[in-house]
Order: structure tokens, then sequence, then C-alpha cells
């Protein structure tokens, strides 16, 4: 019996062993900035992404092809990302930090290296922080999600704060912990002052809106009948439709009386400080605010182009037609006032 | 009884090199260092996280000195109870009858049974929303003849009392069958030839036997749950770890959520204190000369209908459930047109990553064991006590901590396997050394003794003797490490290298984007690919039994 025993784990032990020794995507350590041949025939970029790869990766490798740089992307969460990069401080192997949203970027921001007016002067104004330490590269509008077997587009508030009505009492949902909505929060507090913002807030939860963990599951529990109208972001449709077909009961209301409730926000990337790469990364953000990389956004992954003259997807409502307020990105990189607002009204621990 | 067997278990006497009395011998070399070795190594996360707090301003204080922070330690330490007590519940029956008896289609029960645990937990989240959540399979069921339009709510305490318990209790499943396996039948059967009952005989002598094998379980059940994110997030129940991910999900605030940690951290001292008070220092091996034999199994009788009734349910509900929910998932993206795109190379890699972490741990937790039941002493217990901290944290904190302490002190080897590995044993050294201390109790220390006094050194001693004798223990371990390491995210995401996919970030980046037939291609193969060790257990111990 102990002979089988000692076999086994031999034999384990030789798996592993051969195992490593052929394994596809166990490498030798991270490609950190070139030490021994720097910037010969090919080059490399680390880019840690906050974006999902579904999202970006096809973008990423027409990158790749176009100039011949081999980029190496690392995919987590955005949040988990920044903190990430703060963990790793100088020694951060990131060249590039694309974010879901511009309070993961603006969690770095003292880390990343500013940019140059070539790249900042593409982005329409209102996509970038005035400190040019990164860019918009995509954006999304938030919008109210309603069940429409339940309910037509002229039922819907002209202004989000209508929503605290009575009427509404059990009927909405939200997800209090997303980056967006808390976003959306900020330009509350921007827009109609601390006060008015704590009115909404306890006006909402006293419509007992139903807490979601993410826009994925406010999309589908809008679809379900569980709540009539969510608050997510408008591309999150998107994917559903794409899933179950135009049969998906839920399509997007864009507030019509315009405030924070249709505020657009930014995915967003930036150049690390310590890149040894700054050369490429910048080549980099520069494909992705070309013509071809924002057609990308527009066209795949239902997002509105940051770069003026790109035409937006047919299905979505077209940029200048959104009454979205206006709104200083310094205003909206605020997150610590909202947090402590929400705290305060016990709606995030 | 207790204080014959406390002198069983003192430590091995030895003379010379220490010189000291013989009540304290020090134990060999070969055992001490490697043990102090691991826990330095596994307490690291904690250190990193005293480092963060103390960065803290007096913010930090205001923070955790909220009611809201007693409230989530209520909720918290409320659904470790219940979980813990549900868990004992079901598996005390669960495991005889899987042992024991002459169950029909014991060994089937068997292997499916620990089998939840490598189910992820936000599979069992979404399970138990779409089975019972409003408008979910159960609603849907009942409104057609009772015209019923509400369920009792689901989120919230019930909802992740459910889903947790459901990939938790294998936990102590899987240890409660090591240690029935492992009993000596002798003393049952001398139990009822003195004339008690087939119950008396169960509380009297199998049940205390079972003891360290309940508590040790018991502790990996509570103190997952104390870890646990996927489900308390999907079913909206505000625990320590939810808060804490909230913490640098919403705010980026490494101190705050360093700060919660630290509570969560002072939370699993006072589980781990609370365990070993129940688990005293009796004896469970065998003494007297003679060959062990396996048991005689129990006859059920008419009883085998509830029994399989009761295991059918089980089995429906913690696994059937799950997995329906997912080849439906599935067959709807197929028939959709959606594309699976799945490459061999994450099937390959966690298979991998995971056996790697399953033989790492299995041996990192030998010394651990061997000390704490060897050489029972204030030192050797906190040792083990030690490794546990780890396990209770959120994947998140250790993943953090590694990428501190590796990018900024390790640099050449930061986002390679060895670091990826590393943060798997601290995860998961607990599950092996429990297991393997369940299965040392049951080996007499005179085997060992007669080994050394027949010429071996302790070294030789261990892999000839104690090794073999412990065998199931080890193995037990090494299967549920890898079970959880092929489900395991934060920190298969933050830490392998750069490209390296397994199945469980496929699953993850799927669900992320709501692409339903992807995420569940591969949490299908997850599971699939976890019940191979569970097999190979079951069948290799009845291959011994017979």
């Amino acid at each position: 019996m102990p002979k089988r025993f000692l076999a086994l784990v031999g034999l384990l032990v030789t798996l592993a062993i051969v195992g490593g020794a052929c394994a596809p995507a166990a490498p030798t350590p991270a490609p950190s900035p070139a030490p021994a041949a720097p910037s010969a025939t090919t080059q490399t970029l680390t880019v840690y992404s906050g974006r999902s790869e579904a999202l970006v990766k096809p973008i990423i490798d027409q990158f790749s092809k176009a100039t011949g740089v081999k980029v190496n992307v690392r995919y987590a969460g955005t949040s988990e990302m920044a903190a990430t990069i703060l963990e790793e401080g100088k020694n951060s192997p990131a060249d590039v930090f694309f974010a879901q949203d511009p309070g993961g970027i603006g969690a770095v921001v003292n880390m990343l290296a500013p940019l140059p007016e070539s790249i900042t002067s593409k982005v329409l104004p209102q996509f970038r922080p005035a400190d040019s330490r990164w860019v918009g590269i995509s954006g999304r509008a938030r919008v109210l999600a309603y069940n429409t077997a339940k309910l037509q587009e002229s039922d819907l508030p002209d202004d989000i704060w209508d929503l605290t009505d009575p009427k509404w009492k059990g009927r909405i949902g939200w997800a209090p912990t997303n980056a967006s909505f808390q976003a959306m929060v900020t330009a509350m507090r921007k827009l109609w002052g601390e006060d008015k913002t704590r009115q909404w807030l306890a006006g909402i939860q006293a419509n007992s809106a139903k807490v979601y963990s993410n826009n994925t599951a406010q999309v589908d529990a809008v679809s379900k009948g569980e709540i009539d109208v969510a608050m997510p972001n408008h591309y999150y449709l998107y994917s559903f439709l794409r899933d179950k077909g135009n049969s998906f009961p839920v399509r997007n209301y864009y507030v019509r009386g315009g405030g924070p409730g249709a505020v657009i926000l930014v995915a967003g990337a930036g150049i690390l400080e310590t890149s040894q790469n700054k050369e490429t990364a910048q080549k980099f953000l520069e494909f992705l605010l070309s013509p071809t990389g924002q057609q990308y956004f527009a066209s795949q992954t239902f997002e509105y182009p940051v770069v003026p003259g790109i035409i937006t997807h047919p299905l979505l409502k077209p940029l200048p037609e959104i009454k979205s307020p206006e709104i200083s990105m310094a205003d909206m990189a605020d997150l610590k006032g909202t947090l402590s607002l929400l705290r305060e009204s016990g709606i995030v621990p | 009884m207790v204080t014959v067997a406390a002198k069983i278990l003192r430590p091995v006497i030895r003379h010379g090199k220490s010189g000291q009395a013989a009540h304290t011998a020090w134990p060999p070399a070969v055992v001490w260092i490697p043990a102090v070795l691991v826990v330095i190594a596994v307490l690291l996360p904690v250190f990193y996280l005293v480092l963060r707090s103390l960065g803290a301003g007096g913010e930090i204080w205001e923070l955790l000195f909220r009611v809201r922070t007693l409230q989530i330690l209520g909720r918290t330490v409320g659904l470790v109870v219940a979980v813990t007590a549900v868990s004992l519940v079901l598996t005390l029956p669960l495991a005889w009858l899987t042992t024991r008896t002459d169950l029909p289609l014991r060994q089937m029960w068997a292997i499916l049974t620990p089998l939840p645990l490598v189910i992820p937990s936000y599979v069992a989240g979404f399970t138990i929303v779409s089975a019972l959540g409003p408008r979910g399979m159960l609603q849907q069921l009942l409104s057609g003849p009772f015209g019923l339009e509400r369920l009792p709510e689901i989120y919230g305490f019930p909802g992740a009392l459910l889903a947790i318990t459901m990939v938790s209790y294998p936990y102590l499943l899987v240890a409660l069958q090591t240690s029935l396996r492992g009993i000596d039948p002798c003393m049952e059967e001398a139990s009822r030839s003195l004339g008690h009952g087939p119950w008396a005989t169960f509380r009297r002598v199998t049940l205390p036997q079972l003891r360290p094998a309940i508590a040790a379980g018991s502790l990996l059940v509570g103190l997952y749950t104390l870890r646990d994110f996927g489900a308390v997030s999907l079913l909206r129940y505000e625990t320590f770890t939810w808060a804490i991910y909230l913490q640098y999900q919403t705010s980026f605030d490494r101190m705050v959520a360093a700060g919660l940690s630290l509570v969560l951290v002072a939370l699993a001292i006072v589980i781990l204190i609370a365990e070993a008070r129940t688990r005293g220092r009796a004896r469970y091996h065998r003494s007297a000369a003679g060959v062990k034999h396996s048991p005689i199994l129990v006859h059920l009788g008419k009883w085998r209908w509830p029994a399989l009734i009761f295991c059918s349910f089980v089995v429906l509900l913690t696994l059937v459930l799950p997995m329906s929910l997912l080849v439906f998932w599935a067959t709807r993206g197929i028939a959709s047109g959606e594309s699976l795109g799945l490459a061999w190379a994450p099937v390959f890699n966690s298979a991998y990553v995971s056996a790697l972490a399953a033989i790492i741990i299995a041996i990192a937790a030998l010394p651990i064991a061997i000390l704490a039941v060897r050489h029972s002493g204030t030192a050797s217990r906190l040792m083990e006590r030690a490794t546990y901290i780890g396990f209770a944290l959120p994947g998140i904190v250790i993943a953090l901590a590694l990428v501190f302490f590796a990018a900024n002190y390790a640099t050449p080897i930061y986002q390679t396997l060895g670091v990826l590995l590393f943060a798997y044993l601290i995860l998961f050294l607990p599950q092996a050394v429990g297991s393997t201390q369940s299965s040392l109790l049951q080996v007499n220390p005179r085997t060992e003794e007669a080994a050394r006094s027949l010429g071996r050194t302790s070294w030789q001693a261990i892999l000839t003797i104690t090794l073999p004798l412990a065998r199931p223990g080890i193995l037990a371990g090494a299967a549920l490490v890898f079970l959880t390491t092929m489900k395991e995210l934060p920190a298969t995401l933050l830490l392998s290298p750069t490209g390296f996919k397994t199945l469980a970030t496929l699953v993850w980046s799927a669900t992320s984007e709501a692409f339903f037939a992807q995420a569940a291609v591969p949490a299908l193969l997850l599971v699939l690919i976890s019940s191979i060790p569970m097999a190979f257990i079951v069948f290799r111990e009845r291959g011994n039994a017979i």
C-alpha cells in the first residue's frame, strides 16, 4: 500500500514537472521593461485593463497588427487593478492603465505621466481632465431602463429627481455600489448641492428601491418584472439584446429634462510615470483615439466616441440629442464626498 | 482517561542534544524548521495589513467604531453560526450513511455529496436566486396550481445561509467521512457487545471520536463563511468581507480596507480559540495490538428509503440544481449562436496549477500537523492555529498583500507561477493541515517510537511509518486544496503570469459581460475536472476496505 501511495506521489510530481516543461502558459518571469535588448526589433507594451477582454481585446489585437508592437494585457476589475498599481508603486510593470471609469483611474492619478498635447487635443474637452494625466477613450450615458410590457417612454419622468415620487414605490432598482452610479451621485452633488442629493437618496430609499450588485443584474431584473425601472448605463441593454433577441422586454430612456440623470461618463486611459516605454504607450493611446479605434467602440461595444467626427451606432441616441449636463472632470473626481454621503445615508457600508 | 491520554500524547522522549528534561523534548529539526518557515510565510498578509492600517489617519477609528460596523459584525457572526450549525446537522447523517451503512449506491453518494465544494459561490448564489428568487423557478411552479404570487424574501440572511451552506458543508463532510473510515470499529463492537444499542454506541463511542473531525470541519466552514464574497454580494447580505470589497471597489481606500480586514483577523482568532477549547486532548488512535479491520456495515432495513430520499434531496439541491442551471445557460447560448471560444490552454492551466498547489500544500501541511499532534505544546498549537488566519481573509486581501511584497521585494518572481502558488498556500493551507491532523491523531505514536528504537532516524520514521499511515488524511487534504484552487479567482487574476488563463478567470470574464453560455461551459468543465480527485479518493478507500 505505501508503495502505491509513493507511486502516486511520484506520478503527480512527474506530471507536474512534465506539465511545467510544456505548459503553454507557464512562462518565465513577466516581460518587465526589456533589460537585455532594449527596443530592438519587437517592442512590447504592458497594459493593465480594468475593461473586460471581450470588450477591448479585438482593438488591442488590431493595434498589434498595425504596429508590430507585442501587447501584454492583464485583465481584472478596475478597482482591483487600481489597488494593484498602488501596491506595486514605482516597481509597477504596467505601461498603460485602461480603466472602466474615471474613479478608477483617478485613484492612481498621482502615478500617471502628463500626456502630450498631440493626444489630449484629439479628445472633446468634456471627456478629459484639465491636468491632462489621462484621457477618455469612450463614453456611456446614464439612462433609465424600463420594462416595455409595463411602461411606455411617456410614463417616465422628465427628471431623475421625480423617481422619489411615491408612485414609484416598490417599482425601482439601483446598484449603489456600482462606480457609474456613484459618478452620477457625484454629478448630483455638483449640480443640485449636497442637501438636495441627500433628499433624493432618502426619497429613493423611501420608495424601497431594490439593491442590485451591478448593472447587468439590474437590467436582468427589469426584464423579469422584478422591478419596472432600473438606473444603469446605456450599453448593458445591447449585450442582452444580442443574447436574447429583440423580444427582450427592456429599453433605455434618456432622461428628457437633462440634469444629473443624463450625465455621460467615460472609460479612460493613462500612461504610468514609471513606464520605460512611454513612446510606445503614447502610440497605443493615439491608436485608441484614431478613427479606427473610435469607430470600433462606436460600432462594436455600443459606446459613444469621445473624438469629434465619428458616427455613433444607429441604435443609440446621438450625443448632441442627449441633454447631458456640463460638469468638469475635476468635479467628477470628487468621489470621497460622494462616499461619505452614501455612508451617512446608510446606503453603502 | 484524559490524564492517560495526555501522557501518551506527550512528546516522544529524546535524550542527548537538547539536554533537557524528558518532558520538554524538542521536536526533530526536520519537522520544526519547515514548520516555522511555513508559519512565517502564511502570516505575511497580517503583517501587510498592520503596515497598511498604520498608514491611515484617525479616520480609520471613526470608520471602525461606528454603529454600522457593529451591525455588520453582528450579521457576520450570525451567518457564521448558522452556516456551521446547518452544515453539522446536514453532514453528520450524510457522513455516517455514506461510510457505515448498506445504503444503496453508497459509493456513488460518497462521490456526489462532497462535490458541491467545486461549485464557485457566485454560481451557488445565482442558483438560489434563479430557483427561489422573485419570479424564480419555484414561484413559477407554485403560481399555476396555487396562484402564489410572492415567495418569502430570499435576499438577505436566508439566501446567504443557503448559498454558503451549499458550497461549504463539504468541508465538514469530507472531514467526517475521512474520520469515520479511520475509526477502529473494535470500540464500537465492544460497546455493542457490552449491551449498548446502536444509538447509544454512536452517541457514546463514535461521536466522541469524531470530535477532532467535527471541530476541524466546522472551523473550515465557519472561516469560509467569513471570507465568502460571491454569494453574499449576490444575495445582498452585508458581511465584513463584502464591506472590505466595497472599500476597494468604491473608495480605493486600502487603509480602511486593511482596518476592516484586521477586525476580520480578530474574529477569526476568536473562532480559532473557541474551536481549540472544544477539541480537548483525548486520544484517538488504537492502543492495543491486533489488526484493525473494516467496520461491518449497518443494515438500514426499511430505513434505507428515508435515507435515500435524504441523500437525493441534498444532492439535488446542492449539485443537480446548479449544474442544470449551467447546462441550461450553455445550451441556450449555443442555440442562439453564441460562440464558445473555448481553448485547451485554460483547461490545462487550471488542472496543472491546482495539482501543483495540492502537492505543495499537502507537503507544507505535514510538519505543522506533525508538530501539533506529536509535540503538542503552546508553541506548536499556536503555529497550527496561525495557519488558519489566511483562510479567513478575502482573496483580494491576500492577493494585494503579495502584490505589495513581490513587486517591491521580489521583483524577478513577481507575476510568475511561484508567487501565485504562494498565495494559494496562504489561502488553502489549513484545509490540508486539518485533515492531515485528523488522520495523524488516529496513528499510534508507538509505531513511530518502535521504528526509532529499531534505528531509524526521525526523518526515516516520518517517511516510512507516519506518512503511509496518515495517508487518507493527506490525500483528502490535497484533494480539498485541488478543488478550491480550481475555482479561486482574485489571487489568480492579480498574481498569475500575464496571459495565464484558467477556467475560473474565463467564467469571471464571461459573467462580467453577461455572456452566460461562455460562462457556463468553463464552469461545467471546472466541476467535471474537480470530480476526478474526489472519485479517486472514494475508490481508493473502497480498495482498502475490501
